[in-house]
């Protein structure tokens, strides 16, 4: 798509994404939340790993007041994943005639003595998919394999994953199964709070979690906790105008459920993804890297589809999980670390030889910083 | 996995749209979003579509501001004369 810009000349034109990075509206907003912010510190947690790609890359939390902090939460599906499901995956993929299917990420991420990308230079079948639907296909191609796709991510994944489970259901693939470890992000939201590790002001809320879940997830947040969250969008425009928002809250006493990113994101959510998303899972407890086992915060696949159950297919024992001696991404993912306080940051930890989580994913806080913030902090 | 960029849908084949952002292709399933025409903004995660754009609430969100930023620039215009 091209437009024209002032003095004629074509430019490309992406619509409802230029207009969100434009310099005169940001410049804007920063006038309003300078003019807002008073004196006192303020801590914000932008929850999802979407949101803090946008704030390190558009350099957000340089044009804010300077005591106002932002603090990235547990929301990089592939971080919060636990050391122990990377190594059941990879006892799974050590089995005869196993193809594991899984978004990219996940292959990185380092278990507790290989990962999934060592495995498959061992010789192990293990393939990107894009889609879990590319997982079903997979398997129908290949009726004398099991395909087992690696269920990882929060609200927004976890209805893809059960459509694709009611796809193998409906066309008896029986050789699909789901290693599921998808997690819910309010539970997650609550245990970080009572655990009284950060003290936070604010929730920046995850806006495609919500475009699923609808905004009123956060109810609970803002009535028993007093914390006000903002639903918002991941362009420049959006992160500002929901910080503004949230500053609002603070000065006028208030703590309420508002949603910036009115624009995806629907008060009552995504009905169809959520019936499905329940009709495949259950609600379990789950285990997140950093936060530890949080009641209720998982999906588990419900009786029904059990043959689509890759923890029932097979067995999946596997030795209690070591971390890579240093990492501290429990902290970061907890909100009271930053990368820089790891010793093993760029020095052996990098995108290319990552050491944990954080570092493998492109939305992990370590990764993040490591493209967008090193420079600045380690002249 | 999410690419929060809404793109424009091209083709509705079945269950399947085909969305172009920025002259690139990409495969959208609409087993989750099944209400979705030709002409619509979505945004695909995992290769399904999620949620449809609202035109309507893009547009003002943008408006609020740009009324905001051209009074800024008004004001700022005024005491230079
Ligand atoms: S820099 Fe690497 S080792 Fe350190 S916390 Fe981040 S991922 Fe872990």
């Amino acid at each position: 798509m091209t437009g024209k810009n002032s003095s004629g000349k074509e430019i490309s034109v992406l619509k409802y994404i230029d207009e969100y990075r434009n310099p005169e509206l940001v410049k804007a907003i920063i006038t309003e939340i300078d003019r807002e912010f008073s004196t006192e510190t303020i801590q914000l947690m932008e929850v999802c790993g979407g949101h803090t790609i946008t704030i390190y890359r558009y350099g957000i939390h340089k044009l804010l007041p300077t005591n106002l902090h932002l603090i990235s939460g547990p929301g990089c599906p592939v971080c919060v994943t636990g050391v122990q499901y990377i190594d059941q995956a990879i006892a799974i993929a050590r089995q005869e005639n196993v193809i594991i299917a899984s978004f990219g990420d996940m292959i990185r991420v380092p278990g507790s003595s290989s990962s999934l990308q060592k495995e498959k230079g061992a010789g192990a079948d293990i393939r990107v998919c894009y889609s879990p639907m590319d997982a079903v296909r997979i398997a129908e191609k290949n009726p004398e394999k099991e395909v087992v796709f690696l269920g990882i991510g929060f609200e927004t994944t976890a209805p893809t994953v059960a459509a694709a489970v009611e796809s193998a259901f409906e066309h008896k693939i029986e050789n699909f199964s789901v290693l599921s470890a998808h997690k819910t992000m309010p539970q997650a939201m609550k245990a970080l709070l009572d655990s009284g590790d950060v003290d936070l002001q604010g929730f920046i809320c995850p806006g495609h979690v919500s475009a699923i879940t609808g905004t009123h997830i956060y109810d609970f947040i803002a009535r028993d906790y007093h914390i006000p969250c903002v639903v918002s969008g991941f362009e420049p425009v959006d992160m500002l105008q929901t910080i503004l928002m949230i500053l609002r809250q603070i000065n006028s006493n208030r703590a309420d459920v508002e949603n910036q990113y009115s624009r995806s994101v629907r008060e009552s959510g995504n009905p169809k993804a959520l019936e499905l998303m329940w009709e495949i899972f259950e609600e379990a407890d789950a285990e997140w890297r950093g936060l530890g086992i949080i009641p209720g915060s998982g999906l588990n696949i419900r009786e029904k589809y059990h043959d689509f159950d890759a923890k029932i297919k097979f067995s999946v024992d596997v030795p209690p999980a070591r971390e890579c001696a240093g990492c501290i991404c429990r902290d970061i993912m907890r909100g009271v670390k930053v990368p820089t306080d790891c010793k093993l940051f760029k020095i052996v930890c990098n995108p290319q030889d990552p050491k944990g989580s954080c570092m493998v994913s492109s939305e992990g806080t370590c990764a993040t910083w490591f493209k967008y913030v090193e420079n600045e902090l380690n002249p | 996995m999410c690419l929060a960029i809404p793109m424009k849908v091209i083709r509705i084949n079945g269950r399947e749209a085909v969305a172009e952002v920025g002259g690139v292709e990409y495969r959208a399933n609409l087993t989750i979003l099944p209400d979705v025409k030709v002409g619509d903004y979505i945004i695909v995660h995992a290769g399904f579509a999620i949620e449809k754009l609202d035109e309507t609430a893009a547009l003002e969100t943008l408006q609020i501001w740009q009324d905001i930023a051209d009074f800024d620039r008004e004001k700022q215009q005024r005491k230079r004369d």
